[in-house]
């Protein structure tokens, strides 16, 4: 697979009638059922978390589930979308770690400038005014 | 009309006889001469019966390089107007002063100053970079065509289509009044009732899509259609921009696309993402805009870098210095402009670590620009320099570029900023870099590649006309706008009361003057080298001695590009090809599969106008029927299988034979 897919990137895929020898790894059944299954989990343990009140805290069972969000995210790019560092020469995986790091730069960027933007403000009461450096 | 008012509400929703302003002689005049301009152009098609020709040899047509074309006609005519736009500003600024409140009411030039900004980036600078990119990649990379043929016809349309939104706005109704970027709670439905903003954010919508879908299709074309041997370290120069200008859209236009989405709620369904009140925060609008704002500046001065690279080597009969370094700080600009974009806002409230972080990011962007500005100057070292036009516009470019580059350094320092924000030595600043690196860009690529797309060369004469009157039309025009800022003038004023600054206005004035003479004579010089294009004409294909592959084809190249496909074994592969003493193959010709033209596109992208149209004007019947009407077309054309064909052999063999023969005459 690997192979093929980094001759094709050189030489295969510049003509025109080749539309089928795609690089990207189409996955097998064994894949997705493995997908299938771990996504299936993934969504019980959040259910099972949320309905017996697993934790006691909110905030810890908010976190959790966050996590296990991510992990499914990642399940899903990896037995669906087929991401691995071989496919299509490694474009996909250089695309998706580009897009990862403007979505953090944008994300943390955002919420820092956000939060930072009373800053400069004129002071709004007596009390405001005296906490002034 | 009606005499029952809900009839006429449900009919025509908000539009009435109110919003056609035949009250107002200036876009009377405008209309009627439009009018007529548009009669003539309609009649002189007709009379010459080219309309079935323009329908299926340009509109309808998936070729990359017609659709390029098309872009560049649409950028330049949208020029025009931006132009008219700046100039009715400056005369303005001229002469109200005082008691004379000058010609244009403050509402009015509220909304000139807004299109002007409008127009001359998204619907010029944008399809005339998307132009260049569209014609020339392809044939640097050895492609027949781009990856997805109906998606980029699809492109161009809805581009079309957005300007034509913007420009109606001129004679329906009004524009926003809001400048360029359309900042709450200004543009919220609260300060701004009318149909200004509503065109605005419509106008942007429908060529968005058109700038994202090019983005993606761009990308596709260089990442999987390249020549044999051409590995991304061979890449010419301006397809290494062009690649990372196409990242920059896909990554940077949906975050445009959202923020207006979200504006587009606030005023049609009363959310409060942007307002004052009940939670809102206008400060988050300015935020998200400018994270696809500061990348927008890249997607345009991108691919002006890369024409430059490509003239400047071709023109010093060198290999451009420092190729990797050029790569890498191409590269190095892509990330490193997601990292910069509160320089914008720096007065909004941010206290100093943030201040501080973005002024810094904002320095560092500056160090991978200057290194590019001494490849191009080593490049030029000992090279056997060829004035033609193309390298006039690189020389005007590097003096120019690299003032507007030292005013940005001044402006990233956040005291400095302070100071000068929202000043017209910002505008100044912007106009320089804008002016001097893209449209200077853009002109240089237009003269350098018109005779690969049309078959002859442009006129010398009158391109050096044309960039001697744009140079000192720039100079004149901004250098006072330095002066203004830095005594405090602050921008979109339509009135002054000091006298003393007025004889800085003029002289601005009297530059924006030269600059329409620099635009008239680039339009002699078209109409000029057409008159002359037998005595123009370039039969070898290769008229500046080019390095890359788009010059290794016929001038203007055959449909399919290259009838055989290059293999690639250095860097400056036709120079390569020529130093091995490459021979024209005379047979061996085989069939070429090439993409068929369709309708579609133009079809999608009316529907899609019409929708913003209804969408404006609250006629939600039409917004209902055009939006059914898209998805009918949409998947009416899934069911098209009659999408591709074979230029026969001998076909490719006839044309391939004429070419060299006329070779053999030479």
């Amino acid at each position: 697979m690997s192979a093929q897919s980094e001759r094709q990137n050189t030489v295969e895929h510049h003509d025109t009638d080749d539309h089928d020898d795609a690089g990207a790894h189409h996955g097998s059944f064994k894949d997705y059922l493995i997908g299938f299954f771990l996504s299936a989990v993934l969504t019980a343990i959040p259910f099972w978390i949320v309905i017996y009140d697993v934790f006691r805290n909110p905030m810890v069972g908010a976190v959790v589930i966050l996590i296990f969000a991510f992990v499914q995210i990642v399940v899903h790019m990896v037995y669906f979308l087929h991401l691995n560092s071989k496919s299509e020469g490694g474009w996909t995986v250089l695309a998706l770690i580009f897009t990862s790091i403007l979505v953090v730069i944008t994300l943390a960027g955002s919420l820092w400038v956000m939060s930072h933007l009373d800053a400069n403000m004129m002071p709004m009461s007596p009390a405001h005014m005296r906490s002034m450096p | 009309m009606f005499s029952d008012p809900d009839v006429q509400q449900f009919i025509f929703g908000r539009l009435t006889w109110e919003a056609i302003p035949y009250h107002d002689p200036i876009l009377l005049m405008t209309f009627v001469a439009v009018a007529l301009g548009g009669i003539a152009l309609l009649g002189a098609v007709t009379y010459f019966g080219k309309w079935g020709y323009l329908w299926n040899e340009w509109f309808t047509s998936v070729d990359h390089k017609k659709i390029g074309i098309m872009y560049g006609i649409l950028a330049i005519v949208m020029l025009l107007r931006g132009f008219a736009d700046a100039i009715m500003m400056l005369t303005q600024k001229a002469i109200a002063f005082g008691p004379n409140e000058g010609y244009l009411p403050p509402h009015h030039f509220d909304q000139v100053f807004t299109a002007h900004g409008v127009i001359m980036i998204f619907f010029f600078a944008m399809p005339l970079v998307t132009a260049v990119m569209n014609f020339v990649m392809p044939l640097q990379i050895g492609a027949r065509d781009v990856a997805f043929p109906f998606l980029n016809n699809f492109s161009f349309w809805m581009t079309a289509g957005g300007a034509a939104i913007t420009m109606l706005s001129l004679f329906v109704g009004e524009f926003a009044r809001t400048g360029w970027l359309a900042y709450p709670p200004l543009s919220g439905a609260a300060y701004s009732p009318g149909v200004g903003v509503d065109y605005y954010i419509w106008g942007l919508q429908v060529a968005g899509v058109g700038t994202t879908l090019s983005g993606i299709n761009l990308i596709a074309t260089i990442v999987k259609m390249r020549a044999p041997g051409m590995t991304m370290m061979k890449l010419p120069v301006f397809t290494w921009t062009t690649l990372c200008t196409n990242i920059l859209i896909v990554a940077a236009f949906p975050v445009l696309t959202a923020t207006l989405t979200l504006l587009t709620l606030d005023r049609y369904v009363g959310t409060h993402f942007f307002t004052n009140d009940l939670g809102g925060n206008p400060m988050m609008y300015i935020n998200l805009i400018w994270i696809w704002g500061h990348p927008e500046v890249y997607i345009l001065i991108l691919p002006a870098f890369g024409i430059f690279s490509e003239v400047v080597s071709t023109f010093c009969g060198k290999r451009l210095f420092g190729y990797a370094s050029m790569v890498y700080a191409t590269v190095v600009i892509t990330i490193l402009s997601y990292l910069v974009w509160l320089h914008h806002f720096f007065t909004m409230g941010s206290g100093a670590s943030v201040n501080a972080f973005f002024g810094i990011t904002t320095m560092i962007i500056s160090i991978p620009t200057g290194a590019k500005i001494f490849n191009w100057l080593f490049t030029m070292y000992r090279g056997r320099i060829r004035y033609e036009v193309p390298m006039l516009w690189t020389i005007g470019f590097m003096v120019t570029f690299v003032i507007g580059g030292m005013t940005g350094v001044l402006l990233a320092v956040p005291p400095a900023d302070f100071v000068l924000h929202n000043g017209l030595f910002l505008i100044a600043h912007f106009h320089n870099v804008i002016i001097g690196g893209v449209v200077f860009g853009l002109m240089a690529g237009i003269n350098y590649w018109w005779p690969k797309a049309f078959g002859y060369k442009l006129d010398h004469f009158w391109g050096a006309t044309s960039f001697w009157f744009w140079l000192t039309g720039f100079y004149f025009t901004f250098m006072p706008m330095y002066v203004l800022g830095l005594m405090g003038v602050t921008r979109r004023l339509n009135h002054f009361d000091d006298p003393s600054l007025q004889i800085w206005f003029m002289i601005s004035t009297f530059g924006a003057c030269l600059i329409a003479l620099g635009i008239a004579t680039f339009i002699i010089q078209m109409v000029v080298s057409f008159m002359r294009r037998h005595e123009l004409r370039d039969v070898t294909g290769d008229p500046w001695q080019g390095r890359t592959l788009e010059w290794s084809t016929s001038s203007p190249p055959p449909d399919y590009n290259f009838a055989f496909t290059p293999v690639i074994h250095d860097l400056d592969a036709w120079w390569d090809m020529k130093r091995r003493g490459h021979s024209r193959p005379t047979e061996g010709y085989r069939p070429i599969h090439m993409p068929k033209n369709t309708s579609t596109g133009i079809f999608l992208s009316g529907l899609s106008t019409v929708l913003a149209f209804a969408l404006i004007w609250y006629i939600w019947w039409l917004a209902a029927a055009s939006f059914i009407g898209l998805l009918v077309v949409a998947i009416a054309h899934t069911f098209n299988y009659k999408r591709d064909f074979y230029i026969p052999a001998e076909e490719v063999m006839r044309s391939e034979n004429r070419r060299n023969q006329a070779l053999a005459a030479e």
